[in-house]
């Protein structure tokens, strides 16, 4: 909401520094967004009079004006084609600080010569004054405009540029941002004083009012203006709306324009005499109905609309002529032919209003008001005060009395409000008295009910006051934030509970970081083709929940898997990225669960591309593999002190030779492995990709985190022996070490390397194992390790065919 | 015997002197010390001699004996520590050459603030609970006091799932604030939590706005909780975070589900209060709302207002590393450009 301050004054005196202002306003709730000063850079503008026209003795085209300037006669050259005799206008002498019409830029006037002729000034246009962008021909200033006066002090102005919260639709208007003012300066607030001479004709015989849908409209306002004469509003409306941000169009459509700003409350100016079919008819009817069916409207902004049955309309018998709150009809708007203007002030049902502009997608200074929701007790003052305007700017004479239907009466609010409730819940003190004064600067009528409990009547433009809390942080927001105590929380400190979830997530992060991992973030939301290219949506196992309003293609769907977010970034990145990458992503997916809510699992994704180190002079890289993201799953578990095997894969998206799935307690976990090449294809990917997803919920049920149990350490000394197996090359190598472990003496085995190639017959591999033997009890000799071995040697040669490579 | 004892000793030292290695020593300390030795024998023949001469021999060979073997030690301690040094000094080294590169990965700057802000929280003693993505109309709008069609319902652009439910429409939630209802419904005052999430928007992306994005809700409900206590409360946390001289602001602002409404601001980063392009010229940044909680919110989950109070807040989490690092653009953060991750 743009607030002129010159209008502002008409209400309440404006003592401080517009900063000051700005900031108290700002600490009460209306925000101020900026200050702009209209008329700042005027110093050498002056209302003028041209007193004498003359042709220029070398240019057709161009005049000799003779300006009154209040003190001197100057002639000035004028190209203008509307300057005429007697016009009051913007004089700029030499000096003065304007806009460039043609280039838009700031200049200095200077002394010119054109064509022989020096001018000593110059006739303003609106645009060069930085009031509009109007440039066709010089801004005409009203006949009664005070020669010789500078125009800063005629026109000039600052404009508040103010948020207002939905709360506050009384803000959106001046009266209502004065009232805070007032308050704030504690000062008594001046509104218009409002009366105008009536007619004898009754508006009663010539119209009449009916609300057929009394739940969307609980009141209904009326005047009639008749004799009106269609002209400019003056200059100071005019200025007053252009500076709030309304461009002036005639003195009707003004004056119900001024009165919202002013008021706050939407008007509308129906053309009288187009209303209802039979224009010879004088009692016109105004019905107040829904649509109906497949009705159509044209708007004034000359849009044809299809209207719905729940909107709500203004009609006469025939046809709707507006749409209630929203915008008037095309076939009744006021001209310059006009002379009787029906005005309309009226009150109509916050949510109608809202869904009318919404489906139509029309916003208005109107809609904005109404959907707010905005108190019926508000038409009748802004319909009179609109009244009087009108009759007084356009010659007519309003019609005796008023239309008044008001189906929707309620009853003035009123609160208990016990004051304590102020220290209670801010902390800051208060006095009765003070509390009494601030709420009657507001508009409240209070009355002491006792020494604890004052009696609050919310005046109608309040809306937003139902209780006790909302008085309290009137009082508060008015007496200033600043002024609240600053204390610390002293209550009591809930029970801890147990955080074992979060801790759980947060190991796995800064685990995943010491392995050398990128976190990265990605969108919950994506696009179908996304989570198609992991593998067509016929095989999609879960459908993924569907954005009913998506911003865009790309954000339609919620993710069902990491997979996708983390190969588009991963694909992003290839672009410019050298050298290997490790990226990693936790967070949730959603899987559908019917009409409830989705279910949301916490996952881990990760993916390894490149080189497996960085470049280094000290030994060579090579590409990652397998079992870089085998270990990766594998130091995790530890990490974790899980216990995982892992199976033969099965994942859709992985290379079919080299995947495998995460097995814990029985159940798959996750997965690791190689992409495989439709997936690199489909997400622009290049090389090899290995990719490891883990299912955290799942992994989070068998971490027992009081697992730990100390084991003494071994006293006795260790016996290491290493041996060489020749095998199948089908020979797994996990069951070659189940065997070697199912000996109680074997502590561990370490496989220290996998050979293939000389000196092993085709179709066989060997393993060397190193294999440490301890006893709990005793030194071990080496007949008991030699004993153990070839026991050994003979289960691994009748299970697996295993012989000792020579 | 005299003379044959002087002898022995310089020579012992003599060549003592020309061992270079560790074998070499135990040769000549077989040789000069041990059980068969010159020295030895001597010593153990030393009864066979008059009373006189046996002290004289006596006492010079223990004190030959002793230097001798303080001699080995030193030799011993010479001759490790010259191996030492030649197999380490084997070779020089150019310490200018870049170390063994070690594995470094890093978390996200937005993860990083997260934990951060949740920190500062629960040294107050605030839990970090955390709740659902999606969410139903119910526990995002209606029980926060934003009925349908409520004016306010323009402050939350919303992406929904469904459409025509009411309090059954399901929808991304638009803040972390559903969170406040359902803590209230499972606990009972004391209550202190904090919940980080996510939240999303229908809204057009542009350099300051995501339609995803996060949030840290806050939630303190007891007896005589006051917005004093959440101005404290604030203070402390936006002195954590932003330093302990940064100006901080507490003014009236309107959320439906907080009476009294609070918007708090800090004094803008780039320019320190002097106004600028960043603050919109106010020298201020809008870094949370709060209030304290709606009477009408703790009906709705059956605590109190006449007994217990409280106050909530919400903050962006994304415009701290902005103002922190000077981002620019709000949309690099899900980009997950390597380039700009890595910075943090």
């Amino acid at each position: 909401m743009k607030v002129s301050l010159n209008w502002v004054k008409d209400y309440v005196n404006l003592d401080l520094a517009h900063h000051e202002l700005a900031e108290k306003l700002t600490m009460a709730g209306l925000e101020v967004k900026g200050i702009e000063r209209i008329g700042s850079s005027w110093d050498n503008v002056v209302v003028g009079q041209i007193a004498a026209i003359n042709p220029h003795p070398n240019a057709d085209r161009l005049k000799l004006a003779t300006v009154n300037t209040g003190k001197e006669l100057v002639t000035v050259i004028c190209g203008a084609p509307n300057i005429d005799l007697e016009q009051k206008v913007p004089f700029a002498s030499v000096g003065a600080q304007l806009i460039d019409g043609h280039t838009g830029k700031n200049i200095v006037l200077r002394p010119a010569k054109i064509r022989g002729v020096t001018s000593q000034g110059m006739i303003c246009s609106e645009k060069e004054l930085g009031i509009s962008d109007s440039h066709e021909g010089i801004m005409v200033l009203s006949p009664d405009a005070p020669v010789g006066i500078p125009l800063n002090e005629y026109l000039g102005d600052a404009i508040l540029d103010l948020d207002i919260t939905p709360n506050r639709p009384d803000c959106l208007s001046i009266i209502g941002v004065a009232r805070e003012i007032a308050a704030l300066t504690r000062q008594e607030l001046h509104l218009p004083q409002v009366h105008y001479e009536e007619s004898e004709i009754h508006i009663d015989s010539h119209v009449s009012v009916d609300i057929v849908a009394p739940d969307l409209c609980s009141r209904y306002c009326a005047s009639l203006v008749l004799g009106v004469k269609s002209a400019s509003s003056p200059d100071w409306l005019q200025q007053r709306l252009r500076n709030c941000g309304m461009r002036p169009i005639n003195n009707i459509v003004d004056v119900t324009n001024y009165v919202m700003l002013e008021y706050g409350q939407p008007l509308h100016a129906f053309d009288y005499d187009k209303l209802g079919n039979d224009k010879d008819i004088h009692l016109k009817q105004i019905i107040v109905r829904r649509a109906a069916e497949e009705e159509m409207i044209t708007s004034l902004d000359g849009l044809k609309r299809n209207l719905k049955p729940d909107m709500l309309v203004i009609a006469d018998e025939e046809k709707p002529i507006a749409i209630a709150g929203v915008m008037g009809g095309w076939d009744s708007e006021v001209t310059k032919a006009t002379s009787a203007v029906l005005l309309e002030s009226a009150n109509f049902n916050r949510a109608a209003i809202r869904k009318e502009s919404t489906d139509l997608q029309l916003q208005s200074e109107a809609s904005i008001r109404f959907d707010k929701g905005l108190n019926p007790d508000l038409p009748m003052p802004a319909l009179k005060r609109a009244t009087q305007l009108l009759c007084e700017l356009s010659g007519g004479k309003a019609a005796k009395g008023l239309i008044d239907v008001y189906p929707g009466r309620t009853e003035p609010k009123s609160i208990m409000f016990p004051v304590y409730q102020i220290e209670r819940l801010t902390g800051l003190k208060v006095s009765l008295k003070e509390i009494i004064e601030t709420l009657t600067f507001l508009g409240f009528d209070c009355e002491e009910a006792s020494s604890s409990q004052v009696s609050v009547s919310v005046p109608y433009w309040r809306s937003d006051i139902q209780s006790a809390a909302d008085l309290v942080e009137e009082v508060v927001r008015i007496t200033g934030y600043d002024k609240v105590p600053t204390t610390r929380l002293s209550s009591p400190i809930p029970a801890r509970e147990t955080t074992m979830w979060r801790d759980f997530i947060g190991k796995l992060r800064y685990t995943m970081v010491g392995f050398g991992f990128q976190e990265i973030l990605t969108y919950s939301l994506l696009s179908l083709e996304r989570l198609q290219n992991l593998s067509p949506a016929s095989e999609l196992k879960v459908k993924p929940l569907k954005i009913a309003n998506p911003m865009t293609r790309e954000q339609e769907f919620l993710r069902t898997n990491l997979r996708s977010g983390i190969l588009t970034t991963l694909s992003r990145n290839q672009r410019y990225q050298v050298g290997g990458m490790k990226l990693f992503e936790i967070g949730k997916v959603f899987l559908p669960q019917g009409e409830g809510l989705p279910q949301e699992k916490e996952m881990l994704c990760a993916a390894l591309s490149g080189p497996r180190t960085e470049l280094y002079w000290w030994g060579h890289s090579r590409l990652f593999d397998f079992f870089d993201a085998k270990g990766i799953v594998e130091a995790l578990m530890r990490k974790l002190r899980l216990d995982v095997s892992f199976e033969i894969g099965d994942d859709g998206s992985l290379a079919e030779e080299i995947r495998a799935n995460v097995i814990s307690d029985h159940d798959k976990v996750g997965i690791v492995g190689l992409l495989n090449s439709k997936v690199i294809k489909a997400f622009e990917l290049s090389g090899e990709i290995y990719l490891i997803e883990l299912d955290l919920e799942k992994l989070m049920k068998t971490v027992n985190f009081q697992s730990i149990r100390y084991q003494p350490i071994q006293r006795f000394p260790v016996v290491s022996r290493d041996i060489a197996l020749v095998v199948n090359d089908g020979i797994a190598y996990q069951k070659v070490a189940q065997i070697v472990q199912s000996f109680p003496l074997v502590k561990e085995v370490t496989l220290f390397d996998l050979y293939h190639r000389e000196q092993i017959p085709k179709g066989k591999k060997s393993f060397a194992l190193r294999i440490v033997c301890q006893s709990a009890e005793r030194t071990l000799t080496d007949e008991e390790v030699e004993q153990t071995q070839q026991q050994m040697l003979d289960r691994l040669q009748q299970e697996l065919g295993a012989t000792l490579r020579v | 015997m005299r003379e044959e004892l002087e002898e022995l000793y310089l020579q012992a030292l003599a060549e003592l002197e020309a061992i270079t290695d560790l074998k070499g020593l135990e040769q000549w300390r077989i040789c000069y010390l041990g059980k068969k030795s010159r020295l030895t024998q001597i010593l153990r023949s030393l009864s066979t001699f008059l009373l006189e001469e046996r002290r004289n021999i006596g006492s010079r060979s223990n004190t030959i004996k002793r230097a001798l073997e303080m001699a080995l030690k030193e030799k011993e301690c010479s001759l490790e520590e010259a191996l030492l040094s030649s197999s380490l000094g084997s070779k020089e080294i150019d310490i200018t050459l870049p170390g063994c590169p070690m594995p470094g990965g890093r978390l996200h700057p937005i993860t990083q603030t997260l934990e951060e802000i949740c920190q500062v929280f629960q040294n107050m003693g605030f839990q970090v609970v955390e709740g659902p993505d999606v969410e139903w109309d119910y526990y995002n709008f209606e029980a926060l006091n934003i009925p349908q069609d409520h004016p306010a319902r323009d402050m939350f652009a919303t992406l929904w799932i469904d459409r025509n439910c009411g309090e059954k429409n399901r929808l991304l939630r638009t803040h972390t604030s559903p969170m406040q209802i359902r803590v209230m419904e499972q606990r009972r005052p004391p209550i202190r939590v904090i919940v980080p999430g996510r939240c999303y928007r229908y809204e057009a992306t542009d350099a300051t706005h995501e339609s995803m994005f996060y949030q840290v809700e806050g939630l303190a409900v007891d007896k005589n909780i006051t917005l004093a206590d959440l101005k404290g409360t604030l203070f402390d946390f936006c002195h954590c975070l932003f330093g302990e001289d940064r100006g901080v602001r507490f003014r009236c602002d309107y959320f439906p589900f907080v009476e009294p409404g609070v918007e708090v601001a800090i004094e803008c980063l780039a320019c320190g209060g002097k106004g600028c392009r960043i603050c919109g010229h106010s020298g201020w940044i809008e870094i949370l709302g709060a209030g304290m909680v709606h009477p009408d919110v703790l009906r709705k989950v059956d605590i109190d207002p006449e007994v217990y109070s409280g106050f909530a807040f919400g903050m962006g989490v994304e415009r701290i590393p902005m103002l922190r690092y000077g981002i620019d653009d709000i949309r690099l953060f899900y980009s997950n450009d390597l380039r700009f991750l890595k910075q943090f």
